[in-house]
């Protein structure tokens, strides 16, 4: 699949609505979030009603079928990465294979959810693309070609692709406005990308060399990755101004220029995602 | 019982002692609402109700690492108390940035009550720690629906990912592998999500100031 065209597939397989009533339930149980289960099971309205309502006057349900669709592509991405990471004879063990065991089992429950969730809808969710996690784009052969055998490497092409999922995320915020249960889930997922970014970051600090003072938290544009190619990633996160507010030394606190890019994590458009990971995807 | 344990206690919502303080906003109408019911700090409406609401979180948690920094638990390492700085700046950052972006709009400051906290206890510290970063992650992902302006839904967006960040790093610290466990992570996958009149009566226990959400944007 040429990426450059993925956003024109999603829309294609977007176009076929359907519905599959048997998966309602669960999506609904899954939107209610981790506090309002009790609530919910007595809430009998049809997710598929509840999205058409929460978008209605305000912008095509398409358009978040898009962003979804978006999300799930992201997903499968990562899902898989962690899945052969698994697999790979060596790569992982001890409480390293238990963390990446919980980071798995997070993406490929998203995965499901935002398939299941799609579907119930009335949309249609993107097939699972081919990967190349060398970065070679089907070639095999690309900067990362020992991310499965090299530990230090893995972690640091999932460091990216962590903070690069949050990024992307943020990035179609704005499309989720007056998204209710969606504008939610979509959160709920988010953070726990933040979560699995975090985590990744403090293992590399905690296990090595060559990671410059990397901590849990993006301090300005610095990838603690030995790598330009990871850059792009990381641009724009050392903006330290937020709603035309100077975040640094801010009301005459000894807020530094490094801590108050830390202090927010910034957006990436899907240009500047799909860019990234242009060479992940066959 | 250990203060650790019973500030974890009250972030479980066993202690509904001072809940007769609380004015919760988006009662049903079977839900008993106390009289009194203007009482306290009134966060707002709409927009500004919820920008006031992630202020008041903020002044807390950064209440909490500036008392945490000052007087630093024994035996804090020099990692950890490197961590727990930049924490404490970040969130007085968030502090300061709600403060000046709401401008005459903003709320008072708001009195803490840490008297349940052992700031001496590595162990008291870190699990309010954590109770309080997994409150904010599941306050801004549930208050984001209520947000009607595209910018301020994405401002909350760039604040709950480092929220996330620190909750993880916490636990990390508390339990190594445990920065996204089953404990707050559901089985799709999705971290916590709370209503803002959920989170206020978790919150208020820690605040002397009454806040009153009655006026906020509900679902």
């Amino acid at each position: 699949m040429n990426l450059s065209n993925i956003i024109d597939e999603i829309e294609k397989a977007d176009g076929e609505a359907f519905d599959r009533v048997n998966s309602r339930r669960s999506v609904l149980r899954n939107f209610a979030g981790v506090t309002g289960k009790a609530a919910l099971a007595a809430l009998p309205v049809a997710f598929g009603s509840l999205f058409k309502k929460a978008y209605a006057g305000t912008r095509g349900v398409q358009d978040v079928f898009d962003v979804l669709n978006y999300a799930l592509t992201l997903e499968y991405l990562e899902a898989e990465f962690y899945v052969q990471s698994l697999l790979a004879p060596g790569l992982l063990s001890g409480q390293l294979a238990m963390s990446i065991q919980t980071i798995s089992k997070h993406e490929t429950a998203h995965v499901n959810f935002l398939k299941a969730a799609i579907t119930a809808a009335g949309g249609t969710p993107v097939d699972k693309p081919g990967f190349d996690f060398s970065g070679g784009k089907g070639s095999g052969d690309g900067p990362f070609k020992n991310a499965f055998s090299d530990l230090g490497l893995f972690l640091a092409v999932a460091q990216a692709f962590e903070d690069t999922g949050v990024r992307a995320y943020k990035g179609r915020a704005a499309e989720l406005l007056g998204g209710e249960a969606v504008t939610t889930a979509a959160l709920q997922i988010h953070s726990v990308e933040a979560r699995h970014a975090a985590h990744i970051r403090y293992m590399r600090q905690q296990l090595g060399s060559g990671v410059g003072n990397l901590q849990p938290w993006i301090t300005g544009n610095m990838s603690g990755i030995d790598s330009e190619l990871v850059q792009p990633s990381y641009n724009g996160e050392e903006n330290t101004m937020q709603a035309s507010v100077e975040i640094t030394g801010i009301n005459g606190f000894e807020i530094s220029a490094e801590s108050a890019s830390e202090a927010f994590d910034e957006p990436l458009t899907p240009e500047q995602v799909l860019a990234i990971v242009d060479g992940f995807i066959v | 019982m250990p203060k650790s344990e019973f500030s974890r206690r009250k972030f479980l919502g066993f202690a509904g002692t001072a809940s007769g303080l609380v004015v919760i906003a988006g009662c049903n109408k079977d839900e008993v609402v106390s009289p009194g019911t203007l009482d306290g700090v009134d966060l707002g409406s709409g927009d500004i109700g919820i920008l006031n609401y992630a202020y008041a979180l903020e002044q807390l948690e950064a209440a909490f690492y500036t008392q945490v920094i000052m007087t630093q638990f024994s035996g804090i390492s020099s990692p950890e108390a490197t961590l727990l700085t930049d924490i404490r700046d970040h969130e007085v950052a968030h502090r300061e940035f709600f403060k000046t972006a709401l401008g005459d709009k903003a709320i008072q400051d708001l009195e803490v009550d840490f008297s349940s906290i052992d700031f001496s206890s590595r162990d008291s510290v870190l699990a309010t720690a954590k109770a309080f970063e997994d409150l904010g992650v599941s306050a801004y992902n549930g208050a984001g629906r209520l947000i009607e302006t595209a910018d301020y839904l994405v401002l909350a967006g760039k604040i709950v990912s480092v929220e996330a960040r620190h909750a993880a790093l916490i636990r990390d610290l508390i339990s190594p592998g445990s920065f996204a466990d089953d404990t707050v992570i559901n089985s799709d996958g999705l971290d916590g999500s709370r209503k803002p009149s959920e989170v206020l009566m978790i919150a208020q226990p820690y605040i002397k100031t009454v806040i009153n959400g009655a006026n906020l944007p509900t679902y």
